[in-house]
């Protein structure tokens, strides 16, 4: 009797560990990633760090939400698939004026859009004007980079005007010849969003997002996934693949995981640690975007002792990038000495970088006043980002290399959003941020992220705020210059004095690698970090 | 029958309604001004106004608490700050997923913890009693995060068995209409997305299944020893009854109360709580969906999300106090 | 709503001993040595606290000091559980985390159980209107999942290992409460309690005096019990990010930066886990033998 209840126990736990196992075999038949093979569904899923922010193109400043936007929305002119030269977009062909000021743009006929309605000069200039405005009815927030690009919002903006010539033709006004002009128009957030979308929604635009792209919005979960689907009337060329998701795995491991067993066809945030693996997997390819980037430690200079030079000197002398950027980038990036990357025009490569070496740092503290080092706090970002994939490791090494010459500094995080919101604030002390070129323009690096315009509170780019009238006078200098050698030698002063009175400790330039699939073909991951995937087939 | 029920369920207004305090005093007790922690103390003094407007915060505390409740009652709990949609709505979207985990991880536990407590009971000391007892005290102590990690080191990166994360493969079509993926795909006869439904749930389950297994082992065989000592059964047993019948039809019947109540606890716990499994396995659920809400500051959703999730546990509990008048009639005394 | 807690090991024994007298507390300690898996729990919570005292003298290394370029090195001779990703000594941390464990455990069951007793107490002993107000409120606490309640007052409060212990503290304090109420209300009954009522000691010292001592195995079940939970549940705070920050030793914080690595170097995650294991399966082990121990009525039931 009790041996027959055993046997009983014995038939039912078989059963489940059959049905357990079953289904893990099971599992095998959903991955249809063998190599070279293809896929079944005409369908491109692109596992990433983390969520959109907000999927306004003009409304964000984040790379996770642009490389969906992008993909949605056109620009007037837009980067050549490789590098950053300007082609015709939404404007087949356009002049500027003798004097640099009015620059005129013709426009594509009969593009239309994802709602219908047609594109043209009054929809143009209905965006426009909403960039430009802080406070336009139709923003929900403000668009920071018009401000970053274009030197603040009317009326201070170069921008004084925008209005339509013709049914199809533009003109911009300028204050004054802005010779980053048309290559600042060309980035992502100057896209052109459908005027009838945006009455429509409203404060809801962002989740609805209505443009003339190679990929119409069919749905945003957040934390999950965007979709996207093509655009069979698109202006270029129409997408190869029939739908586009954007899955949001915060976990580089986790998301490495996926890829393996075939639920995702691509990646980007590659883990360094798992680099070897993916390159020995026959199934996967790995592509090295491009570097155009930075990742740095910036050193609020209103908060003390960060006010001090002396101490921000020794900081920089303080951290052992090297042995940073061997542990916590898999050897694919390069240590930095300036805010910008060593590809860009302009770059000052006579700089000599801060050595490694704590007994000075300890010296110049005591110089300083702190000869017992002091107490502040390392903010780490949450999330992976291409110019640092482990930004809490990162700080953790730092928070070590700092204790080694008396500075106890304890690691801060938050969620991303609000990681960027405080820092705009300048509640940090230090934090490890970092910036992906957006136009292939140093005016892009040096002003956007070091000039006293941009270290305003609430709306910071300038995570340091670092206020230098002598770097913001060679910055103008510089953008009111339309002469490339004479720009970049004022960009080339600017970094000398950046250098001596180190905001930053500029810690490395990445090569973001991309794990794809092999039957992933087409793929062009541009310098800017974003890009249109219409020419990427799966089959 | 039906009085002791009313009494019950009049017996959960003050729960309600102190439930509801405590979820809203949860945001507005905290140090600091909410609208300030939502923005990120940003600088235009203008947002922070309209913000203090729209949510209230200039009036007195037993006011903006009449609000809550006010709208709460209508269905409305405010909407998300960072998504807009309206938290009710979000929770719906959230529910199915975690409702689905929940149930399966409760049926692995209910069918292997119960069994084993009743094979302990029968056979008490023996190597199978022992064995599964320590094995229980194991379940309650292992961090369940480290085991999910654990199942996904070994199924997922050596194994390469099972996926790591996620509910269903994106691409794998599916009708939905209960949401439950698993249900649907058998309504609609998918056995594609049945099966990839269920390679999906199968990890999160069994890590979140360790608790209530243990648990449920645990109360069984003590409530299976109790039962089993008692004169009916023996009389059962002498009368040459066969000892699957008595087990099952007469011991386990009466021992069921204790562990129904177990059950219905962990149920109650395991929809909002589930909170690690659900982060590891990235599991769409309402426990990662609330994690996220805290971690973002988005007060109506922790505010309003909290309270269901309360109120979700309290109605269950009370379902479970009805059932018991079916399965134990001696109950309606009270 | 059914009067039980989320304890570790389910409900906790409320009946009491009929007599009570020094007597019990060391024939407990001996059923206690004689219990084979109390002693085992014994001696695992033994070796925790001895390796806590004496952390420094048995870690081979620093916890803290990095070695970046010795990163994710396998166990070996050198290192016995590897190196992490800083290239820190993965034993010598696991050894000073117990530190760490043990502040857990005693200070947020310290919170629970001041607080709980208190209440509880007051409850029992006092009964009537008082008794059904706290009563109702530790229902309603009680009707939240008790992770997320800990979760959302640590992020509230800011993370950080402080922070955690108390809301782990916090939301601890109804299983206390009740589990001193039930004792309360059996042995405010007793007659040695009239008798000293009627020579005229006030509530106060009845309480203090007489009640209290009397609950005292209930409470040292559930304390020790508790402090498992304790320390697993700040392990998982810990693991969420919203626990012990960086560098700080604590096993949660050591899986939640190991998981990134784990599939290449899986004793990381594998190690600190394993202690959590151990230490909390240790005063399971303990609490449930405490309770056959000290409350005999129990024992085989």
């Amino acid at each position: 009797m009790k041996k027959r209840f055993i046997l009983f126990c014995t038939v039912a736990l078989m059963a489940i560990a059959m049905l357990v196992t079953g289904c893990g075999g099971s599992s095998d038949n959903a991955n249809e990633g063998t190599p070279g093979a293809g896929k079944a569904e005409n369908i491109l899923v692109w596992g990433r760090g983390g969520d959109s922010v907000g999927l306004d193109p003009s409304m964000i400043t984040d790379g996770e939400s642009g490389k969906v936007t992008i993909n949605v929305f056109d620009t007037l002119v837009e980067y050549e698939p490789d590098n950053t030269a300007v082609q015709a977009a939404l404007a087949t062909d356009w002049e500027v004026s003798e004097d640099g000021t009015v620059w005129t743009f013709n426009l594509r006929e009969g593009v239309k859009f994802h709602d219908g309605t047609d594109f043209n000069a009054e929809a143009v200039v209905i965006n426009v004007e909403r960039w430009m405005n802080k406070d336009h009815p139709l923003n929900n927030g403000e668009c920071k980079y018009w401000s970053y690009m274009f030197n603040g919002y009317a009326p201070d903006s170069i921008v004084t005007k925008v209005e339509a010539t013709g049914d199809y033709q533009v003109q911009f006004s300028l204050k004054e010849p802005f010779a980053p002009f048309i290559q600042n128009l060309a980035m992502f957030p100057f896209a052109i969003a459908s005027p009838a979308a945006l009455e429509e929604y409203g404060s809801d635009f962002f989740k609805n997002p209505v443009g003339t792209g190679p990929f119409k919005f069919v749905e945003w979960i957040q934390d999950d996934k965007v979709t996207l689907v093509k655009n069979e009337e698109y202006w270029g060329e129409v997408a190869k693949i029939d739908t586009l998701v954007f899955r949001s795995i915060p976990d580089n491991s986790a998301r490495f995981l996926e890829l393996q067993a075939g639920t995702i066809d691509m990646m980007d945030g590659v883990n360094p640690d798992d680099v070897a693996a993916a390159k020995a997997n026959e199934q996967f390819q790995m592509i090295l975007r491009p570097s155009m980037n930075v990742g740095y430690l910036a050193l609020n200079t209103e908060k003390e002792p960060l006010g001090n030079k002396q101490v921000r000197q020794a900081i920089n002398m303080a951290i052992n990038k090297q042995a940073i950027i061997d542990a916590f980038f898999a050897g694919l990036a390069k240590p930095a000495k300036n805010p910008l990357p060593p590809s860009l025009w302009g770059y000052n490569d006579d700089i000599v970088p801060y050595e490694y070496n704590p007994e000075q740092a300890k010296a110049l503290l005591a110089e300083a006043g702190y000869p017992d080092g002091f107490k502040t706090t390392v903010w780490a970002m949450p999330v992976p980002r291409p110019y640092m994939p482990q930004g809490q490791k990162v700080a953790e090494a730092i928070q070590a290399d700092l204790a080694a010459v008396g500075i106890e500094a304890e690691i801060v995080s938050y969620e991303w959003g609000i990681y960027l919101e405080k820092a705009e604030n300048g509640e940090h002390d230090m934090i490890l941020l970092g910036w992906t070129g957006d136009n292939g323009d140093p005016d892009n690096f040096i002003y956007a992220l070091l000039d006293k315009d941009n270290a305003v509170k609430g709306s910071s780019n300038n995570y340091a705020f670092y206020k230098s009238d002598q770097v913001h006078d060679l910055l103008i200098k510089a953008q009111r210059e339309m002469d490339q050698d004479k720009r970049s030698d004022l960009y080339k002063q600017a970094q000398v004095i950046i250098h001596e009175d180190a905001p930053w400790v500029p810690l490395d330039h990445s090569t973001d690698p991309l794990v794809l699939m092999k039957y992933v073909k087409g793929y062009m991951p541009h310098p800017t970090g974003i890009e249109k995937v219409n020419t990427v087939s799966v089959q | 029958m039906l009085s002791y029920i009313i009494k019950r369920i009049l017996m959960i207004i003050p729960v309600i309604i102190g439930v509801s305090i405590l979820s809203f005093l949860l945001i507005h007790l905290v140090p600091g001004d909410p609208a300030r922690m939502m923005l990120g103390e940003r600088a235009t003094p203008k947002q922070l106004v309209e913000l203090r407007e729209t949510l209230g915060l200039n009036d007195p505390l037993y006011v903006q608490y009449g609000r809550f409740v006010e709208k709460a009652v209508q269905g409305d709990l405010g909407s998300s700050v960072r998504s807009k949609m309206p938290v009710f709505e979000e929770m719906g979207n959230k529910l199915p997923a975690t409702l689905e985990l929940t149930l399966f991880a409760l049926t692995i536990a209910v069918l292997l913890g119960g069994l084993a407590g009743v094979v302990s009971a029968v056979k008490p000391y023996s190597i199978f009693d022992n064995l599964s007892m320590g094995l229980a005290l194991f379940g309650v102590s292992i961090p369940v995060f480290w085991l999910g990690l654990m199942l996904i080191w070994i199924f997922g990166v050596h194994l390469h068995m099972l996926p790591p994360s996620g509910r269903l493969t994106v691409g794998v079509e599916l009708q939905t209409i209960t949401n439950l993926y698993i249900l649907d795909s058998l309504l609609t006869g998918n056995w594609k997305a049945f099966k990839d439904a269920l390679s999906h749930i199968i990890m999160p389950a069994v890590a979140l299944s360790t608790i209530p297994m243990a648990m449920i082992a645990r109360v069984t065989r003590s409530s299976m020893l109790e039962v089993l000592g008692q004169d009916y059964i023996r009389t059962a047993w002498a009368k040459g009854l066969p000892g699957r019948l008595v087990i099952f039809r007469h011991a386990f019947k009466n021992a069921f109360l204790p562990v129904l109540t177990v059950i219905g606890l962990q149920f109650g716990y395991l929809l909002g709580g589930a909170v690690m499994t659900e982060e590891i396995f990235s599991w769409p659920g309402v426990g990662r969906w609330l994690f996220v809400a805290i971690s973002a500051r988005d007060f109506p959703i922790v505010q309003g999300g909290i309270l269901m999730v309360a109120l979700l546990f309290v109605t269950i509990n009370l379902i479970v106090d009805i059932l018991y008048t079916y399965v134990d009639p001696r109950i309606r005394l009270d | 709503m059914t009067p039980q807690g989320t304890t570790a090991s389910g409900e906790v024994a409320v009946k009491l001993n009929e007599y009570v007298s020094r007597g019990p507390w060391v024939e407990g300690f001996l059923r206690l040595l004689r219990h084979k898996t109390a002693l085992v729990g014994l001696i695992i919570v033994g070796i925790l606290l001895f390796t806590a005292l004496l952390a420094p003298l048995l870690a081979p290394y620093d916890p803290i000091t990095q070695d970046l370029p010795n990163r994710l090195q396998a166990p070996s001779s050198e290192h016995l559980f590897g190196t992490d990703a800083h290239g820190r000594d993965i034993l010598s941390r696991i050894i000073h985390g117990t530190r760490i464990s043990i502040q857990i455990g005693i200070i947020a069951v310290g919170i629970s159980l001041i607080f709980g007793t208190f209440l509880g107490a007051v409850s029992g002993y006092y009964g009537g209107k008082l008794d059904l107000v706290v009563m109702r409120a530790i229902d309603i606490v009680m009707a939240f999942p008790y992770i997320l309640l800990a979760i959302a007052i640590t992020a509230m409060l800011g993370p950080g290992l402080t922070n955690a212990m108390i809301a782990i503290g916090l939301v601890g304090i109804p299983i206390y409460a009740r589990v001193i109420r039930g004792v309360v209300l059996s042995v405010k009954e007793m007659e040695y309690i009239d008798a000293a009522k009627v020579s005229g000691c006030s509530n106060f010292r009845i309480i203090f005096r007489h009640v209290l001592p009397n609950c005292m195995a209930p409470l040292v079940v559930q304390a020790t019990l508790g402090v498992g939970t304790a320390i697993l549940d700040a392990a998982g705070l810990g693991f969420l990010g919203l626990g012990a920050q960086p560098p700080h030793p604590e096993w949660g914080i050591m899986l939640n930066q190991g998981k990134e690595v784990m599939s290449i170097a899986p004793w990381v995650i594998m190690f600190p886990g394993a202690a959590i294991l151990l230490v909390v399966l240790g005063f399971n082990l303990l609490g449930d033998g405490l309770r056959d121990a000290l409350d005999p009525r129990l024992k085989d039931s």
